[in-house]
């Protein structure tokens, strides 16, 4: 047997009372992708962090390739061969794709010579595992798939044998994912070992060798890939049987409820995000907007939502809505019996230093059930907020706690509990469940098509191709502010949608 | 997870900063050749030990309640109000207009329609700020504090050339008549036998400024407009997503903020002074943020803020009166309390919350 490339034995990590990593061992063999899986908040970050010497293990033993290693900085995981490609790449924009190849690695007082033996060894590099990226163009010029590997790029300049990418695909379109693993396999032919890091369990099923499951804080399995499948992996992940496709019957659309003709979007630095966009929704069905993040849906979302201006018209069960000026902000929408679940729970959807009951009036705080004379009535709030937390399961079921106390997907059971409850006639859903837990999930998804069986229109935005698969009765892919098609989720497949993501008109479009 | 329980948050951390401040104070009285033992208890017999003393301590936490609140309130909806020094100048120019014009029967009815002026004039003075800061994005701390300057210079103006009498060398106002002059403690307490609070200052203001802390904290945590508040306070974002508007709610904030630093008029004076003079605030407004950082902004902390500022200002005086440490030691304390209380709070916090942890770790 070969010796390891990386060998972890026995790492625990505690923050406080949390126990983030608790007695975890993998060991990983030189020239294999390995994935760790796992739900947020599982530790798979954490034992990462360690590996590349942000934070120090409270026990436990790192080796690699077979010697004892400590790693108590950053420099430290770079000159023991280990790179990282964070899921929030830490590149400068204004600078060149060769500046930011050197920064950090420089030889000496001047630049000039590194850049040049940059520029030499990256060639080199690049013909080696076929990475191409133009050096002298500037970072915010080129694509996120692009940085992507300038960052893979900068570890490797760094004589990395060992690379860590932490959520990779996130911002990806499907085919740069596709071309993301291409370049994996090949560092992979080269010698070259690979953790990858991710929640999105089709990812690891086709492209790793061996795979490791992480729940709360401790390792469950790990298997090889070949040997395992997705249902497995989610129940070693949630620790019980989850499904994973939602369970609904065909959608009965009714009368249009929202509709959207010519709607364009300026944002505040005059850039137009959304450009003349039609688009109806029935009530009983779900329509979803698929696109890569940054092409216009989520200011689609907030104009519909009345948290900004736009132009053009929209009706609600034929009657217009000022889309600017008095009567267009969130009251007013609440008032037309618009519910919207923001994208961004903690930012938009909730205020997280409000305790949880205060939280469920977010927004309809004005409404006069919450009234008592001059003053709020928070007796009857939280006499609702404990009907809403037992009734979504939020946990732990106290409203005396900060919205900011409860995991990721407990706070979005809270804002989709507060949304949902209110009966609207139209439902916006932004990411539903960015940053949920799959349990939790399967629990949201399920409300949602609960409302849309009740005969409720929604309109769904989601960055999660899955997701929208999974939900949506009709799918709307969103590029570039425009709208390049619409299609049913039976009629086609990721990769017609993965083409028009990245502005390739079908033929229907 | 709540790293520690909310009593050490709002109780010991005051109380630990206080007690380091102090121990630098008596570091720095040591310098100087005094003894701090005897210093300390000049200040507590010279604030606290009389009627007297408790008088005058009363009468500055007065002032520093209604300022505290002012940044209190506009903390809240996270503005930085540094205007309210110039509020509570201007509120002092409507007293006054107020005090002069009318021939008030009775200051009961003169108390009211001076609270009603001193809070229109301060919101006045600080809605022009407001509306640069909601509709133009200039911000609040630079005009604020800018506006502190056209307060003083116009107060000027008008003590010197609109309202000072007739031969008058003094830039303030006439005395206020007989009739519109407020109750003192001393004519509130004292019986035919027993004279208490003689000569002190204090008056029915601060039982004003008490109603003002029950007011602001029923606003604050019980309306929605207070919900509003502090919902756009810790979220801006947040606040246009539920409909609330950030304009509105800035300005709204602003003017309920620059009413309450306007009041702090009815007291120093409608209450104490019976005149507009020049000066009359003497920081007052900037004590306020300090009241207002100790207090978490909190109605109740900014009310035990104030008396504890009040104290140190009163002790403060019957230290330089006293002792030969010199009246600019006592300001050095006093910027020592604030320096810990409010700008080294962390340096406080952070040990302290370690040391919670590794006591939960250990029960565990």
């Amino acid at each position: 047997m070969t010796v390891p490339a990386i060998e972890l034995k026995g790492i625990s990590k505690a923050f406080g009372p949390v126990q983030a990593n608790k007695d975890i061992s993998i060991s990983v063999a030189p020239g294999t992708i390995h994935g760790i899986i796992g739900e947020n908040g599982a530790g798979k970050s954490t034992l990462m962090s360690i590996l590349y010497g942000f934070y120090k293990a409270d026990k436990g033993e790192i080796w690699i390739n077979g010697s004892k290693t400590d790693i108590p900085d950053s420099q430290a995981a770079i000159a023991s061969g280990i790179g990282m490609v964070f899921q929030h790449f830490k590149l400068v924009e204004n600078f060149s794709v060769l500046e930011n190849i050197v920064l950090g690695a420089e030889d000496g007082g001047l630049l000039a010579p590194s850049l040049a033996k940059a520029r030499k060894e990256l060639k080199e590099l690049e013909e080696e595992y076929e990475l191409f990226v133009d050096p002298d163009k500037r970072i915010d010029e080129i694509g996120v798939g692009m940085q992507q590997r300038v960052e893979i790029l900068k570890a490797l300049y760094r004589k990395a044998e060992i690379l860590i990418l932490d959520e990779p695909t996130g911002v990806l379109t499907p085919a740069e994912a596709d071309q993301l693993f291409r370049i994996l396999d090949r560092l992979r032919s080269e010698g070259k070992t690979i953790i990858v890091i991710t929640h999105k369990l089709r990812e690891i099923m086709e492209n790793t060798d061996t795979v490791s499951v992480m729940r709360r804080g401790e390792m469950t399995a790990t298997v090889k890939t070949a040997e395992t499948n997705p249902q497995e992996l989610a129940e070693l992940m949630v620790g019980r049987k989850v499904l994973l496709q939602v369970d609904k019957v065909p959608a009965q659309p009714g009368k249009p409820v929202l509709e959207i003709e010519k709607l364009s979007v300026t944002d505040s630095a005059g850039v137009e995000r959304v450009k003349g966009i039609d688009l109806t929704v029935r009530a009983g069905e779900i329509v979803g907007i698929a696109g890569v993040a940054g092409n216009g849906q989520s200011e689609l979302l907030e104009v519909l939502g009345g948290m900004r201006p736009g132009q053009g018209s929209i009706r609600l069960n034929g009657e217009p809505l000022p889309l600017h000026g008095p009567g267009s902000d969130g009251q007013a929408r609440r008032a037309q019996h618009i519910a919207h679940v923001p994208e961004d729970r903690q930012r938009e959807g909730l205020i997280m230093d409000f305790y949880a009951w205060e939280n469920v009036a977010f927004g309809y705080h004005r409404d006069p059930a919450y009234k008592r004379g001059l003053f709020m009535d928070n007796a009857a709030l939280r006499a609702d907020t404990e009907a809403k937390i037992e009734k979504f399961d939020v946990r732990p079921p106290n409203g005396w706690l900060t919205a900011k106390s409860f995991s990721g997907g407990n706070q979005q059971k809270i804002v989709v509990a507060r949304e949902i409850e209110r009966n609207p006639d139209l439902l916006l859903v932004g990411q539903p469940t960015r940053g949920v837990d799959i349990g939790a999930i399967e629990f949201i998804h399920k409300q949602i098509v609960a409302l849309r069986d009740q005969g409720k229109a929604i309109l769904l935005v989601s960055v999660e191709l899955e997701e929208i698969f999974s939900l949506s009765d009709r799918i709307a892919v969103m590029f570039d502010g425009h709208i390049m098609g619409e299609r049913l989720p039976a009629e086609t497949d990721e990769k017609e949608l993965g083409l028009l993501m990245a502005g390739v008109a079908g033929e229907a479009a | 997870m709540e790293k520690m329980p909310k009593w050490a948050d709002v109780v010991l951390i005051p109380i630990i900063s206080l007690l380091l401040a102090t121990i630098l104070s008596a570091i720095v009285i040591l310098a100087i050749g005094e003894n701090p033992v005897e210093a300390v208890n000049l200040m507590v017999t010279g604030a606290l030990g009389s009627t007297y003393g408790w008088g005058y301590t009363l009468y500055y936490a007065t002032n520093f309640i209604f300022t505290g609140l002012a940044v209190a309130v506009a903390f809240h909806a996270r503005l930085f109000n540094i205007g309210g020094e110039g509020q509570a100048m201007l509120g002092g120019l409507g007293v006054a207009i107020v005090c002069l014009s009318v021939p008030w029967p009775h200051w009961t009815i003169a108390l009211l329609a001076a609270c009603a002026a001193s809070m229109i004039f301060g919101a006045a003075w600080a809605a022009i700020p407001a509306y640069l800061q909601a509709k133009r994005g200039s911000h609040i701390v630079i005009t604020t504090i800018m506006f502190n300057f056209i307060a003083a210079a116009f107060l000027n103006y008008m003590l010197v050339n609109v309202m000072r009498p007739q031969g008058s060398q003094d830039p303030a106002t006439a005395r206020f008549p007989e009739a519109v002059h407020l109750p003192t403690f001393q004519s509130m307490f004292s019986s035919a036998e027993n004279i208490v609070f003689r000569g002190a200052p204090a008056n029915i203001s601060f039982f004003v400024a008490i109603l003002a802390c029950i007011v602001v904290w029923a606003l604050i945590w019980r309306t929605r407009l207070g919900y509003e508040i502090r919902a756009y306070g810790h979220s801006e974002t947040g606040a246009v997503y539920a409909g609330i508007s950030p304009v509105r709610i800035t300005i709204i904030a602003m003017l309920i903020s620059g009413a309450l630093a306007g009041m702090m008029a009815i007291n120093n004076v409608m209450g104490e002074a019976e005149r507009l003079v020049l000066n009359s605030t003497e920081g007052a407004g900037f004590i306020g943020i300090a009241v207002a950082l100790m207090g978490r902004s909190h109605p109740f902390g900014v009310f035990l803020a104030a008396i504890l500022f009040g104290f140190l200002y009163q002790g403060g005086a019957e230290l330089a009166l006293w002792t030969s440490i010199p009246r600019e030691l006592i300001v050095v304390i006093q910027a020592l309390v604030i320096l810990f209380t409010g700008a080294l709070d962390n340096m406080v916090r952070m040990p302290l919350e370690k040391i919670f942890l590794s006591f939960r770790k250990g029960a565990e």
